[in-house]
């Protein structure tokens, strides 16, 4: 390969790494989401149960 | 489908950054340390993408049909929606098999299409197969039926790779032979074959990396919108 | 023996339904003469008779289809697939029954189609009619289980060619070979290879298509 294509095959070779640390990122972002959906479901059992009133019986 | 997920060993960041590393390291390989190819010369380099690449979308479409198994069989709730999102992945990896396939005949033999190529033409079975997966998916509406009838046709589809292999194979004895063939080399010379090896194992990672992070995507979707019902 | 009964209960019921209609077989008998109608004038001035063969093949699919899209049809409208379910048969019984009926039907056009074939290209060999009567089984056994699907959805008719196209693809190449090739000993082989195992697998997965 001459220099010039080395430098046009880096080049692409760089773009590609770029596009796959987008892919990373949305990796981690989708693990926050994952989170806070979590969070989310648990208030939402948790505002279940604090609705239920206890009744005694008997 | 509740709070309680099928639970993954490796986190999902890990595994992009695994395939962040792998893929840069398999490019680099390829194109700055790999010697030329005797016989086809520069060119050659693209089959260690489109093989791996080809190889890939096989294990996509038949990790797709192990969760179609599971769901008929086992009644796995998740195995309905892994199953469709491994059939994506198959048929994006399948898409790139044809680019890539097509650029080789291209700067090979000057012709974008070649039906002397078996992979390739596999290739277009299958996409057109595929392609009426997600056609048939989205004609019916989402429940158990629609989940039913994907996994069923997506079983087909795993028998249907062999036997259009061998029906491609028979099928050149009739129709007209064409005077290019197809040389990948099969015994790869040291540096070679590990460079292969690598862009392989490079590209599985991938594609288990997007299956991945399609499946959280889908699945946090589904349950943002249990959360806005309830 | 009782899943020979619910078969041929549900074939004969398939069989009269048509006799007493008489819709579909008239239709598919018109659409195969047509289509090699129309083939003569597809066929440029010097082209094989190969071609012709090859075509025999495109045109028995497309009457397959055609019979095929109306397969399910009455089941569906008239909602007795539900009571078929309920019944205490074994799901893939209907399935049988109904590939046996449309083999059947599509037999019926091929013995009209293949004389006429004859008539208008040139004649057929032995190794054809066989390859045919193969492929048939094929055709059939993958086509009413894809429309068996295909009746349940929103697109209905849109959607068994394009299901049924990519599956029809090693038939026929299975039976152009066994047309054409001087030893069609192993295409025929390869169209019973077909058979079997997508006969397998249909009267495996049947049940999951009726039920939920």
């Amino acid at each position: 390969m001459t220099t010039a294509e080395k430098y046009v095959t880096a080049a692409y070779c760089v773009i590609f790494a770029a596009v796959l640390v987008y892919v990373v990122i949305i990796a981690l972002k989708l693990q926050r989401l994952e989170r806070d959906v979590d969070e989310l479901e648990r208030r939402e059992t948790k505002a279940e149960d604090d609705d239920r009133e206890t009744i005694s019986v008997g | 489908m509740g709070a309680v997920e099928r639970q993954y060993r490796v986190p999902l960041p890990v595994l992009a950054v695994a395939s962040l590393v792998l893929v840069t390291l398999a490019l680099a390989l390829v194109f700055f340390v790999v010697p030329n190819d005797a016989d086809q010369g520069f060119s050659q380099r693209i089959f260690y993408f489109h093989v791996s690449i080809a190889f890939t979308a096989y294990a996509c479409f038949a990790g797709g049909a192990w969760k179609a198994l599971r769901h008929l069989w086992k009644r796995d709730p998740y195995a309905d929606l892994e199953s469709y999102v491994a059939v994506h992945q198959g048929i994006i990896f399948g898409s790139l098999v044809l680019l890539t396939g097509s650029i080789w005949a291209r700067i090979s033999w000057g012709h974008w299409w070649l039906w002397s190529e078996d992979q390739l033409v596999l290739f277009l079975v299958l996409f057109l197969f595929y392609c009426a997966y997600f056609m048939l998916r989205f004609s019916v509406d989402p429940g158990p039926q629609r989940a039913n009838f994907s996994a069923v046709y997506a079983l087909f589809g795993v028998v249907l790779i062999p036997v259009s292999f061998l029906a491609i194979r028979i099928a050149k004895h009739f129709i007209h032979p064409v005077v290019f063939t197809s040389n990948v080399t099969s015994n790869l010379p040291g540096s070679m074959l590990w460079t292969y090896c690598i862009t392989q194992v490079a590209l599985l990672v991938l594609a288990y990396t997007l299956y991945r992070i399609e499946l959280a995507g889908k699945r946090l979707d589904l349950r943002l919108r249990e959360l806005r019902l309830a | 023996m009782n899943y020979v009964a619910d078969v041929r209960a549900l074939a004969r019921k398939d069989l009269l339904l048509e006799l007493r209609a008489r819709d579909t077989l008239p239709a598919m008998l018109l659409f195969v003469v047509a289509t090699f109608v129309v083939f003569h004038f597809s066929l440029p001035a010097h082209s094989s008779r190969l071609a012709a063969s090859g075509l025999l093949w495109v045109a028995i699919v497309f009457t397959a289809l055609l019979g095929l899209g109306r397969a399910f049809v009455p089941e569906r409208e008239q909602r007795v697939l539900d009571g078929l379910v309920l019944a205490p048969c074994d799901r893939s019984a209907i399935w049988v029954a109904k590939a046996i009926a449309t083999l059947a039907f599509l037999s019926a056009a091929e013995v009209v189609a293949l004389p006429v074939f004859a008539l208008f290209f040139h004649g057929l060999r032995g190794a054809t009619v066989a390859g045919m009567l193969l492929a048939d089984v094929g055709i059939c056994a993958v086509g009413t289980f894809l429309g068996a699907m295909a009746v349940a959805t929103r697109a209905r008719d849109l959607l068994l060619p394009l299901l049924f196209l990519p599956l029809a693809i090693p038939i026929v190449v299975g039976g152009v070979g066994a047309s054409v090739v001087a030893a069609p000993g192993r295409y025929l082989g390869f169209l019973a290879l077909y058979d079997v195992l997508f006969g397998v697998l249909c009267w495996a997965s049947f049940e999951y298509v009726v039920t939920e």
